[in-house]
């Protein structure tokens, strides 16, 4: 069994095609602009079993055609590797495409037999160098060091993400950092993300101070200023 | 054969009327790409500012630029009319000025003074004399009516009753008129005349006499009709430019004569493809002149009006006319039917800029080619401006030549026809099922006497029991009503010309509706699973409810109230074939509000559901917003459960989905819409959905534009089985727009 924080049935841009995402509950990570931080919570969510994911997905997989399937989001799925993984085999029975979208805030044996299972990872690098990473995610950025060897020595198929916050990774410095630290992997695609605050009341609902208070999401020409540079 | 034929392989169609075996032996599928496409002529472009302006000022003038109250609308009451006479290659006005509203008070006068003053009108006297000696449908009708037909339309059981105004909903096959020539047509009906001549002369058959004997009348009118702006339409089409013509020309007698609700143009984009491509071949037309030939055609569409009042406007909102056009679809021997010329007529979006007419209806099929799939795709999201119907499913059992009438109903083209009617207010059913038949809002004794329900926690099977009881006694009435009305119609307002463009033996269709499906659903659910308590008034009535406890909401993939949903359909058509219909139509059922949700909510109390007294109901066979809890795909699937054997007049969905949701760019955009159309629309043991609006919009666009709507005259919105210029609706309804679901991701 596993903890779910909620199903999405519509998820376009976690993934190829058309995907249900499941975004599990529990997260190591503390990350400031979090527009999810109702999953923190490892305790919280529904109990579900690998069975239970099976099912769910079988229902939209008519909507699945030749590229979509199932995204494990969070969260941190890594945090419920071996759930997760019994899940990818379920999917995989039915023949279903299963993608792995991590922030890798933590990593061990189970977080590598997860990631060699997944049709697909999904790394969001949160930040390139170790204190710019604690300083936006309270966490250290080592998992994530582990968690890129890997995909260069299993060379399987990676997207990269990185939001763009001010204050943060908005400069070109960053960008070309990123660049860097992605050298050797088998990279299907790499995405600069505008930083949004759609999920600022959910920081107001949960009683917690919003950390990024006040800072402007990046406009347009910020943006395509930085991906010029990949 | 005629010479106009030369270049057409010959048939069946060439000895009887036989528009489908002319298509399928002659018509060119295409599966490319829309590289070949031309833009607009500067003449077309010309053309449509000219259109452009004069919407605009009518517009301004509050919807209704002008109205010719001197006559009474028909085929040969007006001079001919034009929007610009050097530059028109399509040619043909309802009246003599381009947006001038004709009269036509043959549905009922009432309809047409209360319209004429609500524009600063007064109908002319030598009209009103005229009618002084008419019977109109209007007054057929409330001859007959009981008093409980009066209460249960007074109260808003049964809504939209076309008694009061053409009843629509029937398509001519236009196309004859090209293929064919009208002489040729009044020949046919001739010998059809000379037969039912040799039969007993019975009610029917004298009827049926009278009727063909008044379409072949208005055959010679329609070819008097095309004489006065110098067409001979007596024979066959001889080139592109005539087809599209003649086809109008047989279109324009139809919207003169009635005024039809909708009044749909049927299928007519592949069958002119045929005499483009012969022209094609034959070097006298090139690509830029048959987009010119579809923009004019198409521009001739937009500029069709009618006379309505603003109460109907409040029903039906945006001045719709459903000009539906089916485009697309497969043959029977799997060839697809999507020729150029579903193109050409699908890019006068980008050439006439978008706009909601013709109502573009895409039949979709998993074996369309791909390359259309994705154009269609496209379209959609760059103009919000087309809907979706599934062919696989139609297909079986319509064949390969039906065409959708308004929103979502099928029937096979000059074969077949329906009386339609109205939607019965399943949640107000309901209230009044608990009320033991007073009605909930007046406290009128509306349906049969029982005692209201009694105190305490709703008993799910005695609900249930009781509101069967009443779906019985409202499916007697509902058919009883409708036999009254159509008969009505048929005898005060026949439509004699879209009549004469059908088979003389006509198979109809009797066509009910239901509205509030998702709220009545999830306040059985809500009996059935939580604990709901009434609450009496001081008349003893039940006006409000307590819920507690957790109840599932179809729209969520979760069959325990999926299945309600789908046997309540189920039940509703099962108890309205039980009555005998008028001429014995077949019975068929739609889930289907258009915009009237607004209206249906605010004459419906608190239901067990929450919803609060006077709030809209979800749109046809959408799921409540707001109660989607797992995302776009489950509430898709839950509406795909619906039988479309028990609701063969349609299932109505909208979908609304924001751009950045669907995909990050413009080409994942579109393999995203084609795998949602493909998943939606596959046929198995438990899906078999059947139509789907495709929105691609934000909410702040909709906001904007109600703040500022001079700067969007032209965003189009899909609401309900059409579309609409979203600045045209009221607030209430632009509201109610912004408070539907917009799929979004985080």
């Amino acid at each position: 069994m596993g903890r779910v924080h909620s199903i999405e049935t519509l998820g376009a841009l976690d993934g190829p095609g058309l995907r249900m995402v499941v975004f599990l509950q529990g997260c190591p990570l503390r990350c400031r602009y979090c527009h999810n931080p109702d999953t923190w919570c490892a305790g919280g969510g529904q109990e579900l079993s690998e069975a239970d994911i099976a099912a769910r997905a079988a229902r939209y997989k008519r909507f699945f055609g030749k590229t979509g399937g199932v995204t494990f989001s969070g969260g941190e799925p890594l945090l419920q590797a071996d759930f997760v993984l019994k899940c990818v085999r379920a999917l995989h029975e039915e023949g279903i495409h299963c993608a792995l979208d991590t922030g890798a805030g933590l990593w061990n044996e189970a977080s590598a037999r997860l990631f060699d299972a997944a049709d697909l990872v999904i790394l969001d690098v949160k930040h390139s160098d170790p204190a710019g990473f604690r300083r936006l995610t309270g966490g250290d950025i080592g998992t994530l060091e582990q968690a890129l060897a890997h995909l260069r020595a299993a060379q399987k198929p990676t997207w990269v993400r990185q939001v763009i916050v001010e204050g943060y990774t908005q400069d070109e410095g960053q960008v070309r950092a990123l660049k860097e630290k992605i050298r050797g992997l088998n990279l299907e695609r790499l995405e600069l993300l505008p930083y949004h605050t759609l999920g600022v009341h959910k920081w107001k609902a949960l009683g917690l101070p919003y950390a990024l208070e006040g800072v402007a999401p990046p406009d347009e020409t910020v943006m395509a200023r930085l991906r010029a540079l990949l | 054969m005629d010479h106009r034929w030369n270049g057409f392989v010959g048939g069946a169609w060439t000895e009887t009327i036989d528009v489908r075996d002319f298509i399928q032996r002659n018509y060119t599928p295409y599966e490319g790409g829309a590289d070949f496409l031309c833009g607009a002529t500067a003449r077309t472009k010309a053309l449509n500012e000219k259109y452009l302006a004069l919407r605009k000022e009518e517009l301004e003038k509050g919807g209704v630029l002008d109205i010719d109250v001197e006559h009474v609308s028909s085929l040969l009451n007006y001079g001919p009319g034009y929007l610009d006479k050097d530059n028109e290659l399509i040619v043909g006005l309802q009246t003599e000025k381009p947006l001038c509203r004709s009269v036509n008070p043959f549905g009922g006068m009432r309809m047409v003074l209360s319209a004429c003053r609500a524009y600063g009108y007064e109908l002319s006297d030598t009209v009103k004399e005229e009618f002084k000696y008419r019977t109109t449908h209007n007054d057929g009708v409330f001859r007959v009516y009981t008093e409980q037909m009066r209460k249960a339309r007074h109260t808003g059981i049964i809504t939209g009753l076309p008694d009061a105004y053409g009843r629509g909903r029937i398509i001519g096959d236009y196309r004859r008129v090209a293929l064919y020539g009208v002489d040729r047509l009044i020949a046919e009906k001739q010998k059809d005349f000379a037969g039912l001549g040799r039969r007993p002369m019975e009610d029917e058959n004298i009827r049926l006499m009278e009727e063909v004997n008044r379409q072949i009348d208005f055959l010679g009118r329609l070819k008097k009709m095309a004489e006065m702006y110098g067409c001979d339409i007596s024979c066959p089409a001889a080139n592109a430019r005539e087809a599209i013509q003649w086809t109008y020309f047989a279109y324009l007698a139809a919207i003169k004569e009635q005024n039809g609700a909708a009044m749909s143009l049927g299928r007519t984009s592949t069958f002119l493809d045929i005499y483009i491509e012969r022209d094609l071949r034959a070097g006298v037309l090139t690509e830029e002149q048959a987009q010119e030939l579809m923009d004019q055609f198409v521009l001739k569409l937009r500029m069709s009006r009618q006379l309505r009042t603003p109460e109907y406007n409040e029903l039906f909102a945006g001045d719709p006319n459903w000009v539906t056009e089916s485009v697309g679809g497969m043959g029977e021997d799997g060839r697809t039917l999507v020729t150029k010329n579903s193109y050409r007529v699908l890019n006068t979006l980008y050439t006439l800029l978008p706009a909601p007419e013709p109502n573009l209806t895409v039949l979709w099929s998993k074996d369309l080619p791909e390359n259309f799939q994705r154009f269609c795709a496209k379209v959609s999201i760059d103009t919000d401006s087309i809907q979706y119907e599934n062919d696989d499913l139609m297909r079986p059992r319509f064949g390969d030549d039906y065409a959708i009438a308004c929103c979502v109903s099928a029937a096979r083209i000059g074969k077949e026809m329906q009386f339609f009617g109205a939607r019965c207010n399943f949640a107000k059913l309901l209230l009044l099922a608990l009320n033991g038949g007073r009605d909930e809002k007046s406290g009128d004794q509306v349906g049969p006497e029982e005692p209201v329900i009694g105190p305490g926690p709703l008993e799910y099977a005695e609900v249930k029991a009781r509101f069967d009881r009443y779906m019985a006694w409202i499916a007697d009435l509902y058919v009883n009503t409708m036999n009254v009305i159509h008969y009505m119609h048929d005898k005060y307002a026949y439509e004699k010309i879209q009549m004469a463009l059908h088979d003389t033996d006509v198979h109809r269709y009797m066509s009910f509706g239901m509205a509030g499906l998702s709220v009545t659903a999830d306040s059985l659910s809500a009996i059935r699973y939580a604990r709901v308590t009434p609450i009496f008034d001081e008349r003893g009535l039940v006006t409000d409810f307590t819920v507690e406890g957790e109840f599932p909401c179809y729209g969520n993939d979760d069959d325990r109230a999926d299945d309600i949903a789908k046997a309540l359909c189920h039940d509703f058509i099962t108890e309205l074939r039980k009555h005998k219909t008028y001429r014995n139509a077949e019975h068929t059922l739609s889930i289907l509000t258009i915009t009237s949700n607004v209206v249906y909510g605010k004459k419906t109390g608190n239901t067990p559901d929450g919803r609060r007294a006077g709030a809209p109901f979800a749109p046809g066979a959408n799921p409540m917003h707001g109660r989607e809890k797992n995302g776009a795909l489950a509430s898709l699937n839950s509406v795909s459960k619906l039988s479309y054997d028990d609701c063969r007049d349609g299932i109505s969905n909208t979908f609304t989905i924001t751009p950045g949701t669907l995909g990050g760019s413009e080409r994942e955009r579109v393999d995203n819409l084609v795998a949602l159309l493909s998943g939606y629309f596959a046929l198995d043991e438990t899906h078999a959905a059947h139509h789907l609006n495709v929105n691609v919009l934000n909410r702040e666009t909709l906001l904007d534009a109600m703040d500022h709507p001079e700067n969007y005259p032209k965003l189009t919105i899909r609401v309900s089985g059409y579309a609409v210029n979203f600045v045209r609706l009221s607030r209430a309804q632009q509201l109610e727009v912004l408070s539907r679901t917009f799929h979004e991701a985080m």
